[in-house]
């Protein structure tokens, strides 16, 4: 599938596509199919968001999983850093980025 | 240190009303994000992988007790309780919202701080050595040149569109502890043959996909030339740097294109004409800045012992501590980097905590180091121990400077846009290989450095051991090179080979510690037996 | 052509077609110049005294040779009009006075309340720039 992933103009905050609007959740993303580009100009026009592109994902039993281990360690946090992931108490998150 | 007059908070207040003003604009859409990256950037204000994330500038790595406070706060209130010093000796957050920058920047402006060219291509924050005025071994302070220079360079007209971004230390010691050859200038205070103090420059040095070592391109500035003998330097990089390739307009570029000879002769040329225009400040004027940077008042008359029946606290001394110029006083460095932490982080508390103990026991001044640790820079030796409990229990006595567990890491992929693969998880399992005190010992002094793209940011090449981290195909893989050095005897470190997972390059480096302690010789330290018995065995070890 | 929207002289605006470096050479007659980003400004020293206008073109305001253009012709004694075209800022407008720049004509015109702010903004300065008549920080703190 193809997700799209941008950032929330005021904070910055990193969000994904849903569909019909942004989420903080990867979760959430919808699959553009060839409309990444479109939605993009749209959305960035609107000045919802900023800086986003298109990035290949799969849907997995675990949820939405992008194909690069630079969008996985995008959507969930910093590895390092597990108390400030999408999965704060979830030990085995760090198993989804790698 | 140096106190701002009404004229530097002015600069600095009205900075955060312009950028202020920016951001309004950016958010009302009067600005595109293509036009206002430039002008964050030179903010110190980037876009990382989670989040913005803002540089704030440590003028040549010197903070009092008061900001390094702030700093905590900032982190609590702003960010995610904590902050990550660079080895450029600013500190970076990393989870910030583009809205409360303003904010954030007016805080810093009450305590004498700010953002000003943390990045861009401009002239960046300035270095120089975290030891400055408590060395033994300095013939002059170097941090008034270093703010003469800050001045001249904060909101230069002419250069604050460079070709690529400008990164300026100044040194004033034989031991160079800023990596004073590896920045786009270099410069090194020296005293001639009539016992006059001046500037030797170096050009042209830098890190990243081409490193390079900066000649040296004039034996003696006189101090009042200082400022117009720059100002030529910069003239000709920003009008024939090369501004076609991102990857090839640093100076070092332009200075390895045209030969150093050539250089040399066009900033003289430049120079030469320069001198006729009245743009040096006055020598009064580095005397005004120098006064600043008296030595606090040192106590006469104290003892230099050091009851060290304490054996961590013996071992912290003998790793982390330096001579100081004054009797009875001591130069004492906080590591960042705990076994298994992350390099160069601290939290809010511990920042805190460390802002209170340099307020407490040395004189109200910290340093931090391009090698992402923190300096208490004039400890009276009484006082050392209770500095250290203190440290210690907040989990900042870890005892292990400039050995295998003092690793210098960029953010890398855990943070870093940039980045093709992490730096801190490799860092972390290296230290938990080698962090034992006993481990430590045996190994004793090994720079290893790690950095997660070709940009070069935990400046892989000046370690003894670097590690650089690659995309392969999708997957982190890690190459390893020997030999740099960053000191006085500076040198760039070679690839050794194929490269590694991550755990194969802890296995690797396993193998080559090996290799030396086999082979060393007397007192040699790793890069010492590294240099005289060559790559060879440390190849066939590791890949045999 | 570009409109000249922020002007700080006094003077007749010249709106002669401004040549390039090259063609300027072989034309004794013309008044207005224009320089691209790569051309020497100093090229153009020796014919000072007969011209009015130097435009200096920003193809993008990031590449900042620019900058060193206009404060080598006014370094060199020029007197007449230095007008910054093509894709100017509100934020360098300050910077370009600084430089030399007495005239801007940008591509898309600029919000005149912003620019009038960032014109304005500065009330000290740290360098002696000595082409824009500005006394630097230093130079206050120790009046001769």
């Amino acid at each position: 599938m193809k997700i799209l992933t941008g950032n929330d103009l005021k904070s910055g905050a990193v969000v994904w596509w849903t569909g019909f609007g942004w989420s903080l959740d990867v979760n959430d993303s919808a699959d553009v199919g060839d409309h990444g580009p479109a939605i993009i100009a749209r959305e960035e026009g609107a000045q919802n968001v900023f800086a986003a592109y298109v990035v290949d994902g799969e849907k997995t039993e675990e949820g939405v999983r992008p194909a690069h281990i630079k969008e996985r360690i995008r959507a969930l946090g910093p590895t390092v850093r597990p108390d400030l992931t999408l999965k704060p108490t979830d030990p085995d998150a760090i198993n989804w980025v790698i | 240190m140096y106190k701002y007059d009404e004229y530097d908070q002015q600069m600095v207040d009205t900075r955060v009303a312009e950028f202020r003003d920016q951001v309004r604009r950016r958010v009302a859409g009067d600005l595109t994000e293509d036009q206002f990256k430039p002008l964050r950037l030179q903010n110190g204000l980037y876009l990382q992988l989670h989040a913005y994330m803002l540089r704030v500038a440590v003028p040549y790595g010197t903070l009092n007790g008061t900001q390094m406070h702030l700093l905590g706060d900032i982190a609590d209130k702003y960010d995610r309780g904590y902050g990550h010093f660079t080895t450029r000796q600013n500190i970076q957050y990393n989870w910030i919202k583009l809205e409360e920058t303003p904010d954030i920047l007016a805080e810093l402006a009450k305590v004498e701080m700010h953002a000003i060219q943390t990045s861009g291509n401009c002239i960046r924050n300035i270095s120089s050595d975290q030891f400055a005025g408590a060395a033994a071994d300095e013939i002059v302070d170097p941090r008034p040149y270093a703010e003469l220079l800050r001045q001249w360079s904060s909101f230069h007209p002419e250069f604050l569109v460079l070709p690529r971004k400008f990164k300026i230390a100044v040194i004033a010691s034989e031991k160079d502890r800023a990596a004073m050859r590896l920045h786009d200038i270099g410069i090194k205070m020296v005293k001639n043959d009539a016992g006059e103090i001046g500037a030797q420059f170096y050009a042209g040095g830098g890190m990243g996909r081409t490193p390079m070592i900066a000649p040296l391109i004039r034996e003696f500035v006189p101090l009042d030339q200082l400022i117009t003998y720059s100002e030529a330097c910069l003239r000709v990089y920003n009008r024939y740097g090369r501004r076609d390739n991102k990857y090839k307009a640093r100076i070092k570029i332009l200075v390895h294109e045209l030969g150093r000879d050539e250089y040399v002769r066009q900033v003289e040329e430049e120079f030469a004409h320069l001198q006729t225009l009245a743009i040096e400040p006055p020598l009064a004027e580095l005397e005004r800045i120098k006064a600043h940077f008296v030595d606090p008042a040192f106590e006469t008359g104290l003892s230099d012992d050091l009851d060290l029946t304490d054996p961590d606290f013996r071992l912290w001394v003998e790793r982390n501590t330096t001579a100081h110029k004054q009797p009875g006083y001591i130069i004492a460095t906080v590591s960042l980097k705990p076994v298994g932490g992350i390099p160069g982080d601290a939290s809010a508390d511990q920042i805190r905590l460390m802002a209170k103990l340099g307020t407490q026991y040395s004189f109200d001044e910290l340093r931090v180091t391009h090698a992402q640790n923190i300096v208490f820079p004039h400890v009276k030796k009484a006082d050392l121990y209770t500095v250290w409990k203190a440290l210690d229990e907040a989990g900042l006595g870890t005892a292990n400077l400039d050995t295998v567990g003092d690793i210098i890491a960029c953010p890398g992929l855990d943070y870093c846009s940039l980045a093709n693969a992490r730096s801190i998880p490799v860092a972390q399992k290296i230290s938990e290989r080698f962090g034992s005190a006993q481990k430590q010992a045996e190994i004793g002094e090994l720079k290893l450095k790690i950095s997660g793209c070709i940009n070069a940011c935990g400046h892989h090449h000046a370690g003894h051991i670097g590690i650089l981290g690659v995309d392969k195909k999708g997957l982190e893989n890690y190459q390893l090179l020997f030999g740099g050095s960053e000191g006085a005897d500076t040198s760039l470190a070679k690839i050794i080979g194929p490269g590694f997972t991550e755990d194969g390059v802890v296995d690797a480096i396993e193998k080559a510690t090996e290799v030396y302690l086999a082979n060393k010789q007397g007192e040699e330290r790793f890069l010492d037996t590294y240099r005289r018995i060559g790559m060879d065995p440390f190849k066939e070890a590791i890949y045999g | 052509m570009v409109d000249v929207q922020f002007r700080f002289r006094d003077d007749e605006a010249v709106n002669d077609p401004a040549v390039t470096v090259d063609a300027f050479s072989e034309q004794s007659n013309a008044t207005a110049v224009r320089i691209e980003p790569g051309e020497d400004a100093r090229a153009l020293l020796p014919y000072l005294d007969r011209l009015a206008l130097v435009e200096v073109n920003f193809p993008a305001w990031t590449d900042g040779r620019g900058y060193s253009a206009a404060r080598i012709l006014r370094e060199a004694g020029y007197t007449g009009e230095v007008r910054g075209v093509g894709d100017l800022v509100i934020d360098m407008l300050h910077h370009m006075r600084r430089c030399g720049f007495d005239a801007f004509a940008p591509d898309k015109a600029l919000n005149p309340t912003d620019a009038k702010n960032a014109f304005e903004r500065w009330d000290n300065v740290y360098q002696a720039t000595v082409v824009d008549g500005r006394q630097a920080i230093w130079a206050k703190r120790h009046p001769a």
